[in-house]
């Protein structure tokens, strides 16, 4: 890869000073690509994360026990109403001292990492949003719908299973949508947690090679790239899901 | 079959029913009529717990409903239901709409319950229909859809809740042509109903119901041509 692109960015830097370094020089190549996949690894496991939280919150949201409904309530409140990077570093440096050390032979480490901290704090954070908008999806599902399953048979369970959320997700996919790109776009505080993604490895660069406005550009493009693709992918998925003469 | 003894139920302070009570044997084909508002269609939806009773009791088949630890899949098994807008999961085809319930609730083999199925949308006439879905549907066809999704499960007993009000006079025929079919098969049906057409023609016993009790019964002869009650009169005179 390295030896197809590399002249041209040695060329574009000898001659008009701008310096894409991590595409001609391998040191810097290696972090870079490095980089790339710590981002899209951490993207898929928070989006994942963020989902199975969301459906277990508004599964919770519509059960009989109070606690368990006062508690996921208190859940979203807190994770709604606080800033995402303030919870990131609640998350990793004060519940994660709280947490046991792993002996790893003759230095102790914790034993969810940074990159663990950064799937659970943004997964819980996105999870709040994404709870709230699978219930709007619920509600959006007409009682009497729920009611002749009920009627056939269906326990409460599997009415949610092979009623309420096919149907109740057709309705929430673009608010999902939204709320899956901000999350993509929210993985970039990681950095502040030291994980070596896109953001921090990027600024890593610049700081040794002093090219801020190259990395802006690059940082520029590949986000849209990856956001690109996620809406691409979910559009595809709505278009899939679409039933002739519903909605 | 069904036997519904002096059944009390509330709304919070509005009482709805007061004290109904109702017989109705293997194969009989039952009308429930009267005017809105008089506790008909929460009648019937007592009889498969989709309302909980306050008095009384219903048994269908010698289980009886007003229980605290209901079997209800066990009751859900022996009891199908109609409703007045169909109803139906729009995001699976009218054949799917059919054989979802045998499958998840029954548990029963996919390919035994898709010939079932297929008998079914022959019975209910809507041979072609298979793979549409229900918003490509006409509320006839839906309804039918409907029957046809209540019947798969095998009940004994089929309760219709005003399954024609949401439909246009010619479409009313083919749902009502079908119900008719089923009656003659011998299925046990109650019906709430404003065809009175299709009562005098269909029903062994007609109940006629207002503000929460039973006002008159009888077998549709009698009770159409020779109503007793002022009440019933009055209503059968506005109707008729």
């Amino acid at each position: 890869m390295l030896d197809i692109i590399g002249p041209f960015f040695k060329n574009l830097y000898d001659t008009t000073g701008w310096n894409f370094i991590m595409f001609y020089e391998q040191y810097e190549y290696d972090r870079f690509v490095d980089a790339m996949w710590v981002s899209v690894k951490l993207i898929v496991a928070c989006l994942i994360f963020s989902l199975i939280v969301g459906f277990i919150g508004a599964w919770g949201q519509g059960a009989k026990s109070k606690i368990l409904r006062l508690s996921i309530a208190g859940y979203i409140q807190f994770f709604r109403n606080t800033p995402p990077f303030i919870q990131l570093l609640v998350f990793y440096f004060v519940i994660g001292t709280l947490t046991p050390q792993v002996d790893m032979g003759g230095y102790n480490e914790a034993i969810i990492g940074s990159f663990g901290w950064a799937v659970i704090g943004m997964g819980f954070f996105a999870g709040a949003f994404n709870t709230e908008i699978f219930r709007s999806g619920i509600e959006a599902v007409p009682t009497s719908t729920v009611e002749a399953a009920e009627a056939l048979g269906y326990s409460r369970m599997k009415s949610y299973i092979y009623i309420i959320f096919p149907l109740a997700f057709r309705v929430c996919l673009p608010a999902l949508n939204n709320n899956l790109v901000n999350l993509l776009k929210t993985t970039t505080l990681a950095y502040g947690i030291a994980v070596p993604e896109m953001m921090y490895t990027a600024n890593q660069i610049w700081s040794d090679n002093v090219n801020v406005p190259e990395m802006m550009i690059v940082l520029f493009i590949y986000y849209i790239g990856l956001v690109g693709i996620l809406v691409w992918g979910m559009h595809r998925w709505e278009q899939k899901m679409r039933v002739p003469g519903y909605g | 079959m069904v036997s519904i003894k002096d059944v009390h139920k509330s709304f919070g302070d509005l009482e709805v029913l007061k004290g109904v009570s109702m017989d109705i044997m293997k194969g009989e084909c039952v009308c429930i009529i009267g005017p809105s508002g008089s506790g008909k269609s929460t009648l019937i939806r007592c009889v498969n717990a989709l309302n909980d009773i306050q008095g009384g009791s219903i048994t269908v088949e010698g289980q009886e409903v007003n229980v605290p630890n209901l079997d209800k899949l066990e009751l859900r098994k022996k009891v199908g239901m109609v409703f007045q807008q169909y109803n139906l999961f729009p995001h699976k085809t009218a054949l799917k709409n059919i054989m979802m319930a045998p499958i998840h609730v029954l548990k029963q083999d996919e390919k035994e319950v898709e010939a079932h199925a297929r008998q079914l949308i022959k019975k209910v006439r809507l041979e072609g229909k298979e793979n549409g879905y229900p918003g490509e549907l006409s509320g006839g066809q839906q309804q039918r859809v409907a029957i046809a999704r209540s019947l798969a499960m095998s009940p004994d007993v089929m309760l219709f809740d005003e399954v024609t009000a949401a439909l246009d006079p010619e479409t009313v025929k083919e749902v009502l042509v079908t119900i008719q079919d089923l009656a003659a098969e011998g299925m046990t049906c109650i019906l709430v109903t404003h065809e009175m057409g299709f009562a005098k023609e269909v029903a062994n016993h007609v109940y006629f119901t207002d503000k929460g009790v039973i006002v008159e019964h009888g077998p549709p002869d009698t009770f159409f041509n020779d109503a007793k009650d002022p009440r019933t009169q009055e209503f059968l005179g506005q109707i008729l």
